[in-house]
């Protein structure tokens, strides 16, 4: 078993929390992981990304290779484009629709549409609207978590285990909304 | 015990505190800060009262460092690339002296300046002060490594340095731990003779270092972070640190049988090179950072044997990659996706409602008015005034800068000069310029954005803000009718700016400083007072 993901988005956005989640769960088969992440001048509204590879072998590089990506899994619509040349033959784009827009020149959806639509079944992503209905928009990221599920190779049950562990400082409301909106992103995604 | 995941920084945090640390020194800076910050939090460290508050610079850390191993116990202190530069002083000397209790120099480099002005290979400080230098290649070495290293260090009464770049510091990985040590007993002995650097004592004490050098390398002959990864073949492989890691990832990926020479610590194990350039046609030689290793190996006149950065197999500058190193062991790469034109850069830039952004307004509004209105800055969030909307910066060159160029240019007759930085960098190495403009009766106005933190790195305690800021100015001479203070808000705007004009037209040294407390360490202590609240 073994799996690279490329998590994206912008400074503040929440992929961490995601990496996170899929870390522990990952820690708890008892797999290899090593997951790069940006800290430092990128967080301000930059792009931020995050390399995650998990495995029952040894893994040696921190960084995916150029198309050796199993899924990329983006919080910002754009910045899933940014990544696609990690992108594996037959490997998945997950992205949510919400656009980030903070500099000039941000194109179209429209633009974005099509070129989402040259990868394989993008899984396409209404996040901060699944996000409210499970109780919160701050729980984007945990909807994207549960789109991006399947393709993680890790069992639902674990990454729930992982949310619960993660969140449970927060109390058990915080929890359940996250525990809600992974529901509501994993729904779209099994097939 | 339990796997743990941490990132490289925090391996080897938990590295230094299981290998009985008493005390870690360190001034932020990525991607070092993790390390310091990681032992702050730690149960085990306030428990045992290691001690780990923040330095006000490089320099003054690694000499706490130096005092704490002269007292006998074991100390770490940390910093970025740059910093070793602030620290070389007595980092070099410290070879010089030796020391008593355990010293590791933990230090990050940062290939491809992720978030740094240079990418400096700290191997060079390694060689220069001739010190033991590890650099391991994954999270569980790092870990590892500062048993090694602190053991080392008292072996051989040197300190040690452990190396790593952004890429290992910043990544996680399942950690294994061992059973922790406990710390040394408190140990000082008189021993002028190494520690009081007079001529005299330094020509003894430099010549015990050169003796050392056979011995340091006939331990690294039997580290384990130096091995050998058999493989045939007429190419072999020289890879160092986190270099080797790409190396065996494309050994596997692309099925490639060659052998492999791993090196983590240095000196060079010079048996080791030996067997592996004995036994291969060519050596393609893989460093993360300088082609420090590959430059010796060629010598002047060069080798045809050798391939590695300075010939093109990799190139010169940036950081590695799997693809890199494939590419360089001949392997013909299919291409992938590119990006779409359509996908447009997303650069950082300052907080919605940080008070640097007011303070550049005011900035801008009153020095355009001059037909030079140059900037001298620093490095800290506000460096991204340098970007557009703001356009209201023009230099950014080292900590402490800002003040020393801006001084340097009101010499040579600019006017205005002025200069931006910051509350942490002003205490890490503007103090010192701006009492070098009081004695010269510079006209200068230094702007402080004091923001009761250091932001860029994540917002650390600041050595000095709010009054102790104004007393410092006060202390180094700048004249109290010439500390002014402003509150960088949109309402102060006309104000500021009236303070600001009449700044720039005087004639001689003065401070204003720009008070308002960043909003994104104001948000985390709401935070943090609302979970603890509850
Ligand atoms: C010698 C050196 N040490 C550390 C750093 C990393 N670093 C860059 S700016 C900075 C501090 C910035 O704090 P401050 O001046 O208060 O500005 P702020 O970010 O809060 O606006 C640090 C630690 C560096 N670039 N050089
Ligand atoms: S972190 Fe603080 S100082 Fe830095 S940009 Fe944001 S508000 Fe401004």
């Amino acid at each position: 078993m073994q799996k690279n993901i490329i998590l994206a988005g912008v400074g503040g956005q929440g992929i961490l929390s995601i990496a996170a989640v899929v870390d522990q769960a990952a820690l708890k088969e008892g797999l290899n992981i090593r997951q790069a992440e940006v800290h430092g001048m990128s967080q301000r509204g930059g792009a931020v990304q995050s390399h995650l590879r998990i495995s029952d072998r040894e893994i040696f590089a921190d960084l995916i290779a150029l198309g050796n990506a199993d899924l990329i899994l983006s919080v910002e619509p754009l910045e899933a484009l940014r990544y696609l040349p990690w992108l594996a033959p037959g490997g998945r784009v997950v992205t949510s629709l919400d656009p980030f827009v903070n500099m000039p020149g941000y194109p179209t959806m429209e633009e974005i549409m099509s070129e989402l639509g040259k990868t394989e079944r993008p899984v396409l992503v209404h996040a901060a609207e699944l996000a409210r209905e499970a109780g919160s928009a701050r729980a984007s990221n945990m909807v994207m978590l549960g789109a991006g599920a399947p393709f993680t190779g890790i069992e639902q049950g674990r990454l729930e285990e992982a949310i619960g562990a993660l969140f449970g400082a927060k109390g058990q409301e915080v929890v359940d909304i996250n525990i809600r909106a992974f529901r509501k992103g994993l729904q779209l995604s099994n097939i | 015990m339990n796997r743990q995941l941490l990132l490289g920084a925090e391996a080897v945090a938990q590295g230094a505190l299981d290998a009985g640390i008493s005390g870690v020194y360190a001034y932020p800076g990525t991607p070092s800060t993790e390390i310091t910050e990681y032992i702050q939090r730690s149960k085990h460290s306030r428990e045992s009262g290691v001690r780990s508050s923040w330095s006000t610079n490089e320099k003054t850390a690694y000499e706490a460092a130096l005092g704490m191993s002269y007292a006998g116990k074991r100390s770490l202190v940390c910093m970025k690339h740059v910093g070793l530069n602030v620290a070389a002083d007595p980092f070099i000397n410290s070879a010089i002296t030796g020391v008593n209790g355990g010293l590791v120099l933990a230090v990050a480099d940062d290939p491809s300046m992720h978030s740094s002005q240079n990418e400096q290979d700290s191997r060079v400080y390694g060689r220069f002060a001739m010190v033991p230098v590890l650099e391991p290649a994954s999270q569980q070495e790092l870990y590892d490594a500062m048993f090694h290293a602190f053991d080392l260090s008292e072996a051989v009464r040197l300190p040690v340095v452990v190396r790593m770049t952004t890429r290992l510091s910043h990544s996680r990985s399942g950690i294994d731990r061992r059973t922790p040590l406990g710390q040394n007993p408190l140990k000082a002995e008189y021993a002028p003779e190494r520690f009081v650097l007079m001529p005299h004592n330094a020509r003894v004490q430099y010549r015990h270092l050169l003796d050392l050098q056979p011995m340091l390398e006939e331990l690294s002959e039997s580290s384990f972070l130096n091995e050998t990864v058999e493989g045939g073949g007429a190419v072999g492989v020289i890879a160092f640190g986190i270099g080797c890691n790409y190396v065996m990832e494309a050994r596997r990926d692309h099925g490639i049988d060659c052998r492999v020479l791993k090196i983590g610590q240095y000196p060079l194990p010079r048996r080791q090179v030996n067997e592996l350039f004995d036994a291969c046609s060519t050596v393609l030689v893989v460093e993360e950072g300088y082609p420090v290793y590959e430059e010796l190996f060629r010598g002047y006149f060069g080798s045809a044997k050798i391939r590695g950065r300075m010939d093109g197999a990799l190139p010169r500058a940036g950081e590695l990659t799997t693809d890199l190193v494939a590419a360089a062991l001949g392997v013909k790469l299919t291409g992938t996706a590119a990006v779409p034109g359509i996908v447009v850069n997303r650069p950082p830039e300052l907080c919605k409602g940080c008070g640097h952004r007011d303070m550049f307004e005011a900035i801008n509004l009153v020095i355009r008015e001059h037909a030079d209105h140059h900037v001298f800055s620093d490095i800290g969030c506000y460096t991204l005034g340098a970007l557009p909307p703001h356009n209201a910066i023009h230099t950014c060159v080292d900590m402490g800068a800002s003040i020393t160029m801006a001084k340097g240019a009101a010499d040579a007759g600019l006017r205005p000069a002025v200069s931006v930085i910051g509350d942490s960098t002003f205490a890490h190495s503007g103090m010192t310029g701006l009492l070098d403009a009081v004695n010269d009766h510079s006209p200068l106005t230094v702007i402080i954005g004091d923001n009761a933190t250091t932001a860029m790195t994540g917002g650390q305690h600041s050595s000095a803000s709010g009054s102790k800021l104004v007393d410092l100015c006060r202390g180094i001479g700048v004249e109290a009718e010439h500390i002014r203070i402003i509150v960088p808000l949109k309402t102060h705007l006309a104000e500021n700016v009236a303070v600001l004009r009449e700044e720039f037209d005087y004639d001689g040294v003065s401070v204003v400083i720009a008070q308002r407390e960043c909003v994104e360490s104001a948000a985390k202590k709401k935070r943090r007072a609302a979970a603890t609240g509850q």
